[in-house]
């Protein structure tokens, strides 16, 4: 049989030129790298701009954008579309999609809210600590449910989930408009209000961050240092050593970067002078200076100084709640039996059928699984705000989509990555922070973000085209 | 018992010519056994088999058997039914009457997992591969091994799949890439490698050769060569006469949903074959079916 093989190889070895052999070697997709690209561009635009708009042009890193406040601010916007982007993305990946992820998010929120404050509360007492754990599980039940809905009519009726969940885009909104009365129901919980990341709380301060950090990089060496290991095994042929380092490298300087700059960060005046008079801990005495972070005591007086009393933030807790559940989400799409029958479900579903695979309960299970997503991104977004409205959640569903198909999910189904959409998430909520920072009024910024997504398609379209 | 299978699966992907020779004289004697073709009892048996589609009976009252080490062909006219009955075979379509007996028993077989769990496996015309995974994630998509943890264990797979690639097709090295990125030869190694991996009783083979050059077409009759001499039963749809010729013992036509006739190769040439599959017409030499035409009967 030898004899055939050579016919029958195809172009394996062919000669590549040293940009393909790194890309190969890393095997870093191309296609994140013009996101990146993408991102870094909008982030330079934005701060230049904002510069020039502010009157005084600083160019780069003089702007209000790349500065340690808005990486900080932006983190922690982005957490409850990202978190929901993960599982978009393999909602998409098996030819599915999901219209509804905006109004689950409301009347999730909205349900909840209403638990705890109308039925928990007059019963536990406030500040009871059942009222945030059955708080949260009542969002991720209450998302469960809903997904579950949507996806057992687009797995075993057989309607287009886009029919589905247009439905429910309408009727969910609906019904969280109904059990919220039409009103705003405030969350008082303080625990649960830690999960949006507005409070002292909420953020993690600069000792853990750094120690988090060095975790991750520990992590992340480990793993590269693993799969070597595995690989030698089992004989496989390994990458080159230096394509090894230069992830190790790009890994940790990444975690580490970010580190730096929401350890930047501090807390605002105010609060450094409340937390500081409620804890006792001394002010100390200092010359005033406007542009100072830092407060200190100019006689009997708290001011603005240089050098003083100062707090940083560190991670917040929806950064911390979003990296976890991509972490748990690329674990679930790449290591475990699920994600492997959803990607080969996407890429030929009859493939799949045929191979054995119960595509329509894993369909079910995937629109489930978004609808715990979406509680999770429920319990953020309504602790930010802490409060429930039946508009929380509106337009989200196409900031969801459209950071699933920036980050590189295929809409033919088949092709997507976690931290893709995650990214896609932060180069979404970048273009509308960054009008919001311009003084863009909020039709501009839809009229700009709808584009955007129409935009995002054509790429992806226009990539697979050329890829075949 | 279990030396024997290991051995019988050796054999089953050797690329050796005389591997019988290096067989223990027991595992020699059970593949002969094996071998002998058209005697003792069928491998399986599809006795009355009927389905329709909206009132179209695509098969009608089919019946077909096969006997360990044999290759049937089964032929006919785009619509003649014979995708179909294969499909209820591989358990793609649920028959609406009829038995499917294995060694003598009836089974049960609603759906692709049953007919895997029975030994049927199947090569579709369409190869059904997943495009976006690996050739390893292919190899094993339906029944991945996992590790202790419950995980998948890629390392494992992958090194597996390079173990029986090797066999196949020496000369594969893309084991990273989606299968998409592929030529057609070796896609259907890695489609040829998914059925015979897991110890398949009963092979199917929808158009094996129909996308191949003619050196690949080649290397699938080496295979199927191979196959029978391990007591594999394959039935073999195929447009190719030529193909038949050379590869099947008995062959089977259909027409319109029905079994024309059933023949050994021997006692029927081309232009009697021809007129099975066209006009339906039932040579002396076959045994004539419920689709044969009268005067022919």
């Amino acid at each position: 049989m030898s004899s055939a093989a050579d016919t029958s190889q195809g172009p394996a070895i062919q000669t590549e030129g040293p940009i393909t052999r790194f890309f190969r070697s890393t095997e870093i997709d191309p296609r994140m790298l013009g996101m990146v690209a993408a991102l870094i561009l909008i982030w330079c635009f934005y701060d230049i701009l904002s510069g020039i708009l502010r009157g005084d042009f600083g160019g780069l890193l003089g702007g209000s954008f790349l500065t340690p406040l808005n990486i900080w601010n932006l983190l922690n916007q982005t957490s409850s579309v990202a978190i929901m982007s993960t599982g978009m993305m393999l909602i998409i990946v098996m030819r599915h999609i999901d219209l509804s992820v905006g109004s689950m998010l409301s009347v999730v929120a909205v349900a909840s809210a209403v638990i705890q404050v109308f039925q928990l509360m007059p019963i536990l007492g406030v500040g009871h600590p059942l009222i945030w754990v059955l708080g949260v599980l009542a969002c991720i039940a209450c998302g469960v449910l809903v997904g579950l809905y949507n996806g057992l009519l687009t797995a075993y009726a057989q309607i287009p989930s886009f029919v589905v969940t247009l439905g429910g885009l309408i009727s969910y909104s609906g019904l969280a408009f109904l059990i919220a009365k039409g009103e705003t129901v405030p969350i008082t919980d303080k625990t649960f209000t830690l999960f949006g990341g507005t409070i002292p709380e909420g953020w993690i301060g600069t000792s853990w961050s750094w120690i988090l950090a060095l975790a991750v990089c520990v992590m992340i060496i480990f793993a590269l240092v693993n799969g070597r290991r595995q690989r030698e095994r089992f004989n496989f042929p390994q990458r080159p050593l230096w394509a090894e380092v230069f992830l190790a490298v790009l890994g940790s300087a990444i975690v580490l970067g970010l580190t730096a700059v929401v350890t930047s960060d501090p807390w605002a005046f105010k609060l450094i002078e409340n937390y500081a008079k409620a804890n006792g801990v001394l002010i100390p005495p200092g010359l005033e200076n406007k542009d100072g972070t830092a407060i200190c005591m100019a006689g009997d007086k708290v001011v603005r100084c240089l050098d003083g009393l100062i707090y940083f933030k560190g991670y917040s807790a929806p950064a911390l709640i979003a990296l976890a559940v991509g972490v748990v989400m690329t674990f679930i799409s790449t290591r475990t039996q699920f994600g492997r029958y959803v990607y080969a479900t996407g890429g030929n579903p009859e493939a799949a059928e045929l191979a054995g695979i119960n595509t329509k309960w894993l369909t079910v299970k995937v629109f489930a699984l978004m609808g715990a997503l979406v509680g999770i991104a429920a319990v953020v977004a309504s602790a930010r705000l802490t409060a429930a409205t039946n508009a929380l959640g509106s337009l989200n569903e196409l900031y969801v989509i459209a950071a699933a198909v920036i980050g590189g999910t295929s809409l033919a189904g088949g092709v997507g990555k976690i931290y893709g959409a995650m990214l896609g998430a932060l180069v979404m909520q970048s273009i509308i922070s960054g009008m919001g920072l311009l003084n863009l009024q909020a039709a501009y910024q839809n009229i700009v973000v709808g584009q955007v997504l129409v935009l995002a398609i054509w790429l992806d379209q226009f990539y697979s085209r050329r890829v075949k | 018992m279990a030396k024997k299978s290991n051995e019988i699966s050796a054999l089953r992907t050797s690329p050796s010519e005389n591997v019988l020779a290096s067989l223990s004289p027991d595992t020699q004697d059970a593949v002969r056994a094996a071998a002998s073709v058209g005697r003792g009892r069928p491998l399986i048996e599809m006795r009355d088999i009927s389905i329709a589609f909206g009132g179209i009976k695509a098969v009608d009252h089919a019946s077909v058997d096969l006997h360990p080490g044999e290759v049937v062909a089964v032929l006919g006219h785009n619509g003649a039914g014979k995708s179909t009955l294969i499909k209820i075979l591989s358990g793609a379509y649920k028959r609406d009457s009829g038995q499917i007996l294995i060694e003598g028993k009836e089974v049960k077989i609603d759906n692709p997992r049953d007919a895997k769990a029975l030994g049927i496996e199947t090569i579709y015309q369409t190869l059904a591969l997943a495009d976006n995974v690996d050739a390893a994630a292919n190899l094993y998509l339906g029944r991945e091994l996992k590790t202790a943890f419950g995980t998948l264990d890629d390392v494992a797979m992958e090194a597996e799949c390079r173990k029986v690639m090797h066999r196949l097709n020496p000369n594969f090295r893309r084991f990273k890439e989606p299968v998409s990125k592929l030529s057609g030869g070796q896609r259907q190694s890695v489609a040829i490698a998914r059925a015979i991996h897991f110890n398949a009783r009963i092979l199917i083979m929808d158009e094996p050769t129909a996308a191949l050059g003619p050196q690949e077409t080649a290397q699938v009759g080496e295979l199927i060569k191979q196959l029978k001499a391990e007591g594999i039963g394959i039935f073999l749809i195929s447009h190719d006469l030529h193909d038949v010729f050379d590869l099947a013992d008995r062959l089977c036509v259909m027409k319109n949903g029905k079994v024309v006739g059933t023949a050994r190769k021997q006692d029927v040439d081309h232009d009697e074959v021809l007129g099975m599959i066209i006009a339906g017409k039932c040579p002396k030499g076959a045994i004539p079916g419920p689709g044969a035409m009268r005067e022919a009967a």
